[in-house]
């Protein structure tokens, strides 16, 4: 375990001193988050007109889903996007070799390799988006919500990068799945709006199979104080089931991988 | 160059370029498959219209607001460019010094490209447009012969826009190694002004003027309304498209000319 930490600082040290060569990048990165946030600010004030509301909830609780949704997504870009998006290009250039003789777990090396600081701006502005709506929207802030919100964020958090990495695995059998991540990004833009938005059917959809329900949706109720227990417990559990799946399906995977040109 | 002889070079190019995006299809149907967002936004707004505030809160009803999303899908999976991420990749790769020595401009062949791949992606967008139909048949429609055309004509325009736009980015990659950066950038205010995540009636009115100002609303929701027979609510939606048109066509060829003489082969 303390190998483990001592790698990954050394990791995102060595990261963050070659980001920070490219400081126009963050500058990029802000004015990006900035121009996102604004627009889809504008495209949920459009849900609430007058005697409209988006699937019953309050203008300030819809922020909190929204908040969620910047954080994962500065989540995504800070660590999933750098790393899980080279698994293709090790498969493709057979460097995955190397990796695999480390004496270091594969999925770990794979998983927090680099760390990049564009995503940072989108973490903290959500965070505070998370707090600032909740607490406008009448929300008591008790250091067990709190605790519970964050149990919930983790999970989502669990349950994202097993979707990720489980679907960059499949690289293994047929290399150029890059954009299937892509397909992956664009349907998790259904995130940004509370779920009981949606029509009946898409619902359940959108928590069983594209846990969607669970990543945005179920931490903006945590710190809300609407979740119950039993959602609360689905939430866990299906960050483990999560997990575990996509734990195993390395492990599978791996055992088809013959590295290139052979 | 003859007409002859450009029909010729247009027919080599678009034939071989059609092949090569064929090896690609898989990659090609995830990427059509990747435009779900108007889905997505047809489900949020078809709750709204059922919560009860009713179809004029919206100024579209069920139908109209269904065919309206389906169009957009449409009109975005034809409209699509990708000229900055091909550009650059052969710049840092050294690929664009063979293309420059050729006497055909390296554009042309980005264009054919694009063409191709839109040809690959026909009949994925056409197996998706016949899923949406299946599970909800009445909003199926067919366009008269004079909405087709127009739309038709607008989705071109509309390509067409979106190639200049990105090539005068891509050009940018003379003097800077950034310019899938500014792409990004771009694709914000079109991803919120074009229509793509809502439709322009919902807007409220300043914001819709000034998005009329720009060139975004007439690269999905223009041709889109076109081809769903929604009622128009542009106008002079061609005149402001071929506007855009005669200003990007001159300022892309004026970069290009700058930028050209500022090339120094990458890695030579």
């Amino acid at each position: 375990m303390g190998r483990y930490l001592l790698t990954l600082r050394r990791f995102w040290a060595t990261a963050l001193a070659s980001q920070l060569e490219y400081q126009l990048n963050l500058l990029i990165d802000l004015v990006a988050m900035a121009g996102n946030l604004a627009g889809s600010l504008f495209v949920l004030s459009l849900f609430y007109g007058p005697g409209r509301s988006l699937g019953g909830w309050s203008w300030e609780a819809a922020l909190v889903v929204l908040g969620t949704y910047t954080v994962l997504d500065g989540v995504a870009s800070s660590l999933l996007r750098p790393n899980l998006s080279t698994i293709v290009a090790h498969v493709q250039q057979g460097s995955l070799d190397f990796i695999l003789l480390k004496p270091i777990d594969s999925q770990f090396w794979l998983s927090f390799r680099t760390f990049s600081p564009a995503g940072l701006p989108e973490i903290v502005t959500g965070l505070g988006l998370i707090l600032w709506a909740a607490v406008k929207a009448g929300a008591e802030l008790s250091p067990v919500r709190c605790l519970a919100t964050g149990l919930m964020l983790g999970a989502s958090l669990v349950i994202l990068y097993s979707l990720w990495f489980g679907l960059a695995t499949t690289s293994i059998w047929f290399v150029k799945t890059w954009n299937a991540t892509e397909v992956l990004r664009a349907a998790l833009t259904a995130g940004r709006y509370p779920i009981s938005a949606y029509p009946l059917r898409l619902r359940s959809l959108l928590t069983v199979v594209l846990p969607v329900a669970f990543l945005t949706t179920v931490p903006a109720e945590a710190i809300l104080g609407r979740a119950s227990l039993s959602t609360g417990a689905a939430s866990l559990l299906m960050a483990t089931v999560c997990l575990l799946l996509c734990r195993g399906f390395w492990g599978f995977a791996l055992r088809f991988y013959t590295s290139a040109s052979s | 160059m003859t007409i002859a002889k450009g029909l010729r070079i247009a027919r080599v190019l678009l034939s071989s370029q059609y092949a090569y995006m064929l090896e690609y299809r898989a990659e090609i149907a995830l990427w059509a498959l990747s435009g779900v967002v108007p889905f997505i936004m047809l489900a949020l707004w078809s709750q709204v219209d059922a919560s009860g505030a009713g179809p004029q809160a919206l100024g579209l009803n069920r139908l109209q607001l269904s065919r309206y999303f389906l169009s957009a899908f449409i009109v975005r999976q034809f409209s699509i460019a990708w000229v900055v991420w091909a550009f650059e990749e052969d710049a840092l790769q050294g690929r664009l010094s063979h293309a420059l020595l050729q006497p055909l401009h390296p554009l042309w062949r980005y264009l054919s490209a694009h063409l191709a791949e839109q040809a690959t992606r026909l009949p994925f967008v056409a197996a998706l447009v016949g899923l949406f139909f299946l599970l909800q048949p009445d909003t199926a429609w067919l366009p008269s012969l004079g909405q087709a055309l127009s739309a038709v004509l607008a989705i071109w325009m509309a390509f067409a826009i979106n190639f200049l736009l990105q090539s005068a980015i891509a050009i940018l990659c003379f003097w800077s190694e950034r310019a899938s950066a500014l792409e990004r950038l771009l694709y914000i205010p079109y991803l919120f002004l074009s229509g793509l995540v809502a439709p322009l009636e919902v807007f409220p009115p300043g914001v819709r003027a000034f998005a009329l100002w720009t060139p975004f609303p007439y690269l999905i929701a223009f041709p889109a309304q076109l081809l769903s027979g929604n009622p128009l609510t542009f106008r002079g939606g061609f005149a402001a498209m071929a506007a855009w048109i005669a200003l990007l066509l001159p300022l892309v060829g004026l970069l290009w000319k700058a930028g050209v003489r500022r090339y120094s082969a990458m890695g030579a």
